[in-house]
């Protein structure tokens, strides 16, 4: 899909209304220096995906949370989604965000070897918001996310990606420019200002 | 959040699942969307239909495809001792408990394939309560409920079954309870000989017995938050005082309308437990 095919990106966006994250080989290093930049008081709700063995309960939600000025949970289902809170996916499920701003998780298939599955986040989150949504594809050494932040940018949304040549990984970041070549290719110093900038706008 | 307005697509999603409601009676209405979406867009792409207003009038006039269109829509993934922790919990925590009583019935709803309720069967004959309980395994996909009187499963499935079952504290071993034939383990039919499985819908079904316990996991998640209590009504209305709830790692009650009628019994295996007063 080319640029042409997405809708344009209007000057005076609409109110974001969820930042979706996708992270895999490299997440703790690139989370790292994305999520503790978010002041307390953000008004958008954050929610990440990291590809995290099956088995073992994650220790991502506990280790942020030690990081972070924003509450940081595991999600669970029908939780509703508030600001300022950082929503990990947990092992094993998939994370999706419903219409009426309720998380939902899903035992489903995995998703290109994924559970949980970045693009189902960007998806859901794509038909629950459209031009709110903000997708931002990290660091990782697969092909996920790429459907998921063309989808995200189809609904009229927000793509952002983390530079190839600064990811400890390359491959996920290329996957996902590659279907959305229109997307922000920002360091993730750039990230972390870009996503703080949402929140300014917001208030 | 603003929700979006109706697109044409949602109006086809919704005439299609009203289609189904009405001639076939399942009702997914009240089905959670996000993840029901993600199905029937899958379903929809695999009938080759360009849009849900085809897959509609294919499932209407073809009665060969609802059932092909049935199971996209119900999620069968289970495994045996899924989350050994929860097992764990129940044979520490709640075992002593279902000891006090002579005689015990346990529900699996939305029991699938039989994982669940071959585990509990198991547990049981490991902990003596066998012979005095009755198990009920419910759910509403025929395909499902006849894998589960057959107890029939791949082979390559055992060694992740047989890590769990360990881990969940067994106090035999898996390989007692299967026969390995034809690249499929066939579970020891004298597990079953107290089980009874049946169609019963969490939807638009009444409650049928009284039990001592309910194990429902990664059921609800496929809910919305309406259907989620009813479903919990019915297992609040089944349970015995003091009987109970077994949900999965994630689906809490803290959501639920009836919340205040159960305690947290073993909080981080979503165990809970009925109120002694009604």
């Amino acid at each position: 899909m080319t640029a042409a095919n997405h809708p344009p990106e209007p000057e005076a966006r609409p109110r974001a209304g969820a930042v979706v994250v996708g992270a895999s080989a490299g997440a703790v290093e690139a989370l790292s220096a994305v999520l503790p930049g978010l002041p307390a008081g953000y008004p958008l709700p954050v929610l990440v995906v990291v590809h995290v063995p099956p088995d073992k309960p994650s220790a991502m939600a506990d280790l942020f949370r030690m990081k972070c000025a924003v509450a940081v949970r595991e999600a669970d289902d029908k939780e509703p989604v508030a600001p300022g809170t950082v929503y990990f996916a947990p092992p094993d499920y998939h994370l999706l965000l419903g219409r009426n701003g309720e998380l939902s998780l899903s035992s489903e298939e995995p998703v290109l070897f994924s559970r949980p599955s970045i693009d189902v986040l960007f998806e859901s989150a794509a038909d629950a918001l459209g031009p709110g949504v903000v997708g931002v594809v990290l660091t990782g050494a697969n092909a996920d996310g790429a459907a998921g932040l063309r989808a995200v940018r189809a609904a009229g949304g927000t793509a952002v990606v983390q530079d190839p040549a600064t990811a400890q990984a390359a491959a996920m970041p290329r996957a996902a420019l590659a279907a959305c070549p229109d997307a922000r290719v920002l360091t993730l110093d750039q990230i972390a200002a870009f996503l703080r900038g949402l929140g300014d706008r917001h208030d | 959040m603003t929700p979006k307005p109706e697109s044409t697509d949602d109006i086809e999603l919704r005439l299609l699942l009203e289609a189904i409601a009405g001639q076939y009676h399942y009702d997914f209405r009240g089905y959670s969307m996000a993840s029901l979406t993600r199905r029937l867009t899958q379903a929809r792409d695999h009938f080759g239909c360009r849009s849900y207003s085809r897959l509609q009038d294919l499932v209407l006039h073809d009665p060969t495809a609802f059932p092909k269109l049935f199971s996209f829509l119900t999620v069968q993934v289970s495994e045996l001792f899924r989350d050994p922790a929860y097992f764990r919990a129940l044979r520490e925590q709640v075992v002593p408990h279902l000891r006090t009583y002579p005689s015990l019935k346990v529900w699996v709803a939305g029991c699938s394939a039989g994982e669940e309720l071959y585990s509990l069967a198991i547990l049981f004959r490991e902990e003596g309560l066998e012979d005095r309980t009755l198990f009920y395994g419910t759910d509403i996909n025929p395909e499902a409920l006849k894998k589960a009187e057959a107890g029939v499963y791949e082979l390559d499935r055992i060694p992740l079954f047989t890590e769990n079952h360990q881990k969940s504290g067994g106090k035999s071993s898996l390989s007692d309870y299967y026969t390995a034939a034809y690249g499929a383990a066939v579970f020891d039919k004298t597990l079953r000989k107290r089980a009874v499985f049946s169609d019963h819908s969490l939807v638009s079904d009444a409650v049928f017995a009284e039990v001592h316990l309910v194990s429902c996991r990664n059921v609800l998640i496929y809910f919305d938050r309406e259907l989620q209590d009813r479903a919990v009504g019915l297992f609040k209305d089944s349970l015995v005082r003091k009987g109970f709830l077994g949900l999965g790692a994630k689906e809490s009650l803290r959501f639920s309308a009836h919340a205040g009628a159960f305690t947290e019994f073993a909080p981080h295996e979503r165990i809970y437990q009925l109120r002694g007063a009604r």
